[in-house]
């Protein structure tokens, strides 16, 4: 039960945006620039980032709509399993381990971030603006999970809705609502 | 001395948002619909959430220069900035702020720790749907900047003079209009 009169059949973050609309244009906009615009990290890459930040926080809805946007991407559920599992021995480059590692201080504390933890990651090959926009995913999805948590958001368990939801973000990303009308989940 | 090579001649959040302007543009439109835009919660009230949440980051360059913004809403006073950083349950401000901040507090450690009570509280002494809606996205979007500018080891000065007069000047002007500052400054990558 959402703790404010949030519009009904709306799931998890949409609720927030469709309830404000003011707030919802940058925010949207955000997500898409970090998550969807052309970037040297894939746009799989950065969902993994996202999913995997969400899921340190506990956020079911945002760890399970970034991961099936994820999974779209690169074609395969199970990789985004293993990085919420243990990104260390998940199928995915070592330098998407560095950054995964980088977020993972962020989520926490950005302070916790080391020179040797940047370091480690330029050897892999990062780029400072890779870098940047790693930090910026983490922290953004320190707000979006807190949101979608701290209203108290309706977050069903429902895959196929996740799937489905998942399926419009990797294909059309974030300007757009992908949840445009009341749904039927559970 | 920051993680990545930041844009020299700007501290905190500016120089991260110099660097990557393509970010920097929502991150300002939202921070100016939460802070400057239309509300029933007032510009000097929303700044002190917005300070509370930085200092319970411990991110120095987000409370103060935020701790300076609100100050000069709030005509100037310092002290009960520092009150409310300090145990705000003490401050002299009105008692649905106090239930507003008791919110935001919970949502910078985890937004499920926000119970129906909590917001009852706030209800019954006034508060409407949309304050205590902005009351949990000024403190989730706080927990956003302040990791953006701890997570880049950005430059973050201790002169004190130097936030107040930026703080003067944000609270004139507004965040969108401050940026022009700084993002017109050469992109480094």
């Amino acid at each position: 039960m959402p703790h404010i009169d949030l519009p009904e059949g709306f799931p998890g973050i949409s609720a927030g945006l469709t309830y404000r609309p003011e707030t919802a244009k940058p925010m949207r906009e955000l997500a898409h620039v970090l998550l969807h615009d052309a970037n040297s990290l894939t746009p799989g890459e950065r969902e993994l980032i996202a999913t995997y930040v969400s899921s340190e926080n506990n956020c079911h809805f945002c760890q399970s709509s970034h991961g099936a946007a994820a999974a779209c991407h690169l074609g395969d559920a199970s990789v985004v399993d293993k990085v919420k599992a243990d990104f260390l021995t998940a199928p995915v480059s070592d330098k998407l381990k560095a950054l995964l590692a980088i977020a993972g201080k962020v989520q926490k504390d950005g302070k916790l971030v080391t020179s040797s933890d940047v370091e480690a990651a330029r050897k892999l090959g990062a780029t400072d603006l890779e870098i940047h926009d790693t930090v910026l995913i983490a922290a953004a999805f320190c707000m979006f999970n807190r949101y979608v948590d701290g209203l108290g958001t309706w977050q069903p368990q429902d895959p196929d809705m996740y799937a489905q939801m998942g399926k419009h973000l990797a294909a059309e990303g974030y300007t757009a609502p992908s949840i445009r009308a009341p749904v039927q989940a559970t | 001395m920051p993680h990545i090579a930041l844009p020299p001649g700007h501290a905190g959040i500016r120089s991260a948002m110099a660097f990557r302007p393509e970010t920097a543009r929502p991150l300002n439109d939202l921070v100016e619909v939460l802070l400057t835009g239309p509300n029933s919660l007032t510009r000097g009230e929303r700044e002190l959430i917005a300070t509370y949440v930085s200092s319970l980051n411990c991110t120095h360059f987000c409370h103060s220069i935020h701790g300076a913004i609100a100050a000069a809403h709030l005509g100037g006073d310092e002290a009960l900035v520092r009150q409310v950083k300090t145990d705000f349950t003490q401050a002299n401000i009105s008692p649905k702020l106090k239930a507003l901040l008791a919110i935001a507090g919970k949502v910078q450690k985890d937004g499920k720790l926000v119970t129906p009570a909590d917001v009852e509280a706030a209800r019954k002494l006034g508060a409407t749907d949309i304050e205590i809606h902005d009351t949990v996205l000024i403190a989730a979007a706080f927990c956003m900047y302040n990791r953006y500018v701890d997570g880049l080891g950005t430059e973050q000065p201790d002169d004190e003079a130097l936030y107040r007069e930026r703080g003067r000047r944000v609270a004139r002007d507004g965040y969108v209009a401050v940026s022009a500052e700084y993002l017109a400054a050469p992109a480094t990558h």
